[in-house]
């Protein structure tokens, strides 16, 4: 969502009248929430877990610089290329300057958001380079020219029926079939060839850990593995968050990954890259480039309570729980990143002028804060942002912009009723005998378009219990 | 796990600015309860409201002088008593935060340890024993978002509807999804909160209950307001109120 202007409501109610999207979300979502409360059985266990994922990211994070120059060092020391990005458009030009040094016209791509967050695809396409997204989900969505709904989910808005369809008239001489192991094949058959083709493979990085200058990468299909074993030369691109101190951080990270994911012990891939072919080595790429993106994060870094944001794990567990998000989908939000991470990661990278919106969708009921394996307050950073979208002395991008004097008269003056004994007492006397007459403006229109109005009672708890002589003070 | 105090001779009551305004039957029936077990109920009459609403839309400054306010009334040492899990997890959790940077943080600290939902306060404070007078009637519960999250407390209030001998409680399919109130939210995304609301009733439908029950009226307001919307004969109360109907003389 880049060139034209950016309409939630309109993404809102288009999503919300989307039957079958409906009902293909609350059919994925059942049975993902399912799977990781059987992983996560024992309460105290996971509780622990959580409380040692939640160190282990703050940890990272205080000594991000740090960590981000020995994880350099260790990289370099261990024969791979190491640069860094400011802006996605640099790490853009950057992954096309490492085609362009090898005359490469073909790549191929594992999962990765961060260059989802770069729109890397089109700005390859852009520079004559094909692009092949080999992730089965990003595969099917690749075809239909869109972009993934879910973080770990990408095609999770679709049934077998249109993928089906959509395999049928995008991969040439391909017949109709909603067989789920015939829909495999043809993938794994269209992709195989691709691996080969390609020149440079491109993934994205789980964690990094600065001790060892490994890159971990956990996956399932093995499409990773072929990426980033395949072709001659390898580009991992990593959010400069997602860098760890020691090895020992990996495994329980991993669980809490793996386990809030796609309630996985463990995903069948764990790929930990730790250097380019050696001279005695058969196979793996002669040339690993890690590409280290800022694009927002380090300002992010910089504020105590936003930094949190930073401990993301991409999991998707809040997506997964999220009541809008389960009843919207993730495309509605306009931006890379859905759902609850989304609401506080996105205003944040993009500007709250820009994505200011999103963080109104959201009920604060909790859900995400509850599940979240590393423990990020994601509703009081939601307020947090809330606040800022008013407020002309705050510190995120864009700040201030929804600044309108009726809404910050309409909420002095609710502080002053709520101060003051007579003036309180007056609005509740009124309230019953205004409200039937009230016309249906505003936000009653909104409420009343669904509900009957609220009814007042004609005499307030403060009168009832008054009258029953229930002591002041 | 709270530590909770012994059965106290006096408590505040926090009637909640909805429940003043919508539900005064439901604060009442709360106080009646609370009497009933022998323990003076103190109403400070310069209440309002806890400043969730300011505090949630973004309006920090306008939520802390509303708390400010409730801060300076409840100042005697009693437990303060709220009919609400959200409020109670406004004034318990939030207030400290609210305060963060404050020199009378320790005093904000010590008002939000007095904090109590009704009938997480019914059963483990006054232990309350209840006789059920009333014929037999199947019910369900809504568990409210900040009642289950913030405040812990569902088990409390359904151990209470479980002590009524003659009340059938059946669970809802989702009971702790959010039922799409959200106090602002309603009005800032009224189409996504219709859409939950919508799912919340089919749930309840689908229980063959006669009545929801809950223990936030911000909740019931919004379940009720869409099920009278839709002509859905199941009414919807707060518990207190249901509990002292069936318990009373
Ligand atoms: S915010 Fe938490 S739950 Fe959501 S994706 Fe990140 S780590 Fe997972």
């Amino acid at each position: 969502m880049t060139e034209t202007q950016f309409d939630f409501q309109a993404n809102i109610r288009k999503a919300l009248a989307n039957r079958q999207l409906r009902s293909n979300l609350s059919f994925a979502m059942g049975s993902m929430t399912a799977k990781r409360k059987a992983i996560f059985s024992d309460a105290a266990a996971f509780e622990a877990l959580r409380a040692q994922g939640n160190a282990i990211r703050r940890r990272a994070l205080l000594q991000l610089p740090e960590l981000l120059e020995r994880l350099e060092k260790k990289c370099i020391e261990n024969g791979m290329s190491v640069h860094w990005a400011e802006t996605t458009d640099e790490a853009n030009r950057i992954v096309l300057g490492i085609l362009r040094d090898h005359h490469a016209r073909r790549l191929v791509k594992g999962k990765s958001m961060v260059s989802e967050e770069m729109h890397l695809n089109r700005f390859l396409a852009d520079h004559g380079v094909e692009s092949l997204e080999t992730d089965l989900g990003e595969f099917i969505i690749q075809l239909d020219g869109e972009t993934p709904s879910h973080i770990i989910v990408p095609a999770i808005h679709k049934n077998k029926q249109e993928i089906a369809r959509t395999f049928h008239e995008k991969i040439p001489n391909t017949p109709y079939t909603e067989a789920v192991e015939e829909l495999n094949a043809i993938a794994r058959k269209t992709l195989r060839r691709k691996f080969y083709e390609g020149e440079v493979g491109l993934s994205g990085v789980n964690m990094a850990v600065a001790e060892t200058g490994t890159l971990c990468l956990v996956e399932n299909e093995g499409n990773g593995r072929m990426c980033t074993t395949v072709p001659p030369v390898h580009i991992a691109v990593m959010g400069l968050e997602k860098v760890v101190e020691k090895l020992s951080d990996v495994p329980p990270l991993l669980r809490l990954l793996t386990g809030s994911a796609t309630g996985q012990l463990i995903t069948t891939y764990v790929n930990m890259i730790s250097g380019p072919r050696k001279p005695d080595e058969k196979d793996g790429p002669r040339e690993i480039h890690l590409i280290l993106l800022d694009n927002g994060r380090s300002r992010i870094l910089s504020d105590e309570q936003l930094r949190q944001t930073l401990q993301c794990i991409r999991c998707g567990t809040c997506l997964n729980h999220c009541p809008v998000y389960t009843r919207i989908g993730g495309h509605a939000y306009g931006f890379i990143y859905p759902g609850p991470i989304g609401e506080i990661l996105t205003p944040q990278m993009e500007g709250l002028d820009k994505a200011g919106g999103i963080p109104t969708a959201s009920t604060l009921c909790n859900a995400c804060e509850e599940v979240c394996p590393v423990k990020i307050p994601i509703p009081d950073l939601i307020r947090r942002l809330r606040n800022e979208s008013y407020d002309p002395n705050g510190s995120v991008p864009g700040h201030g912009f929804k600044r309108t004097f009726a809404e910050a008269a309409v909420w002095k003056a609710w502080a002053l009723v709520n101060r003051h004994r007579g003036l309180n007492a007056l609005v509740t006397k009124m309230a019953p005998v205004l409200s039937p007459i009230l016309p249906r403006l505003g936000p009653l229109e909104a409420w009343t378009r669904g509900r009957i109005r609220p009814r007042f009672s004609q005499k307030s708890l403060h009168e009832r219990v008054r009258e029953k002589g229930i002591k002041d003070a | 796990m709270r530590q909770y105090p012994p059965k106290p001779e006096k408590v505040y009551f926090f009637g909640t600015c909805l429940i003043d305004m919508a539900y005064p039957e439901a604060g009442m029936a709360a106080i009646h309860l609370i009497q009933r077990e022998g323990v003076e109920v103190v109403f400070p009459h310069e209440q309002s409201c806890c400043g969730q609403p300011a505090y949630n839309s973004g309006f920090p400054e306008e939520a802390r002088r509303v708390a400010e306010k409730q801060l300076e009334i409840f100042s005697k040492p009693y437990p303060i008593v709220v009919p609400s899990g959200s409020c109670a997890g406004m004034m318990r959790h939030h207030y400290p935060r609210l305060f963060a940077k404050d020199p009378g943080l320790s005093r904000v600290k010590a008002f939000s340890e007095r904090i109590f939902e009704l009938t997480e306060f019914l059963v483990h404070v006054l232990h309350i024993q209840l006789e059920d007078r009333g014929e037999p009637v199947t019910v369900t519960w809504h568990s409210s978002c900040h009642a289950a999250r913030e405040m812990g407390v569902i088990e409390d209030s359904k151990s209470l509807i479980r002590q009524l001998g003659n009340v059938k409680l059946v669970t809802l399919e989702n009971e702790h999804q959010c039922c799409g109130f959200g106090g602002t939210f309603a009005v800032k995304q009224p189409e996504i909160s219709e859409a939950m609301v919508t799912d919340k009733i089919d749930d309840i439908r689908k229980t063959g209950a006669a009545e929801v029950l809950g223990g936030d009226c911000g909740c019931l307001m919004n379940i009720t307001g869409a099920m009278s919307y839709r002509r859905i004969p199941i009414t919807g109360r707060h518990i207190a109120e249901f509990i002292w109907e069936r318990i009373h003389d």
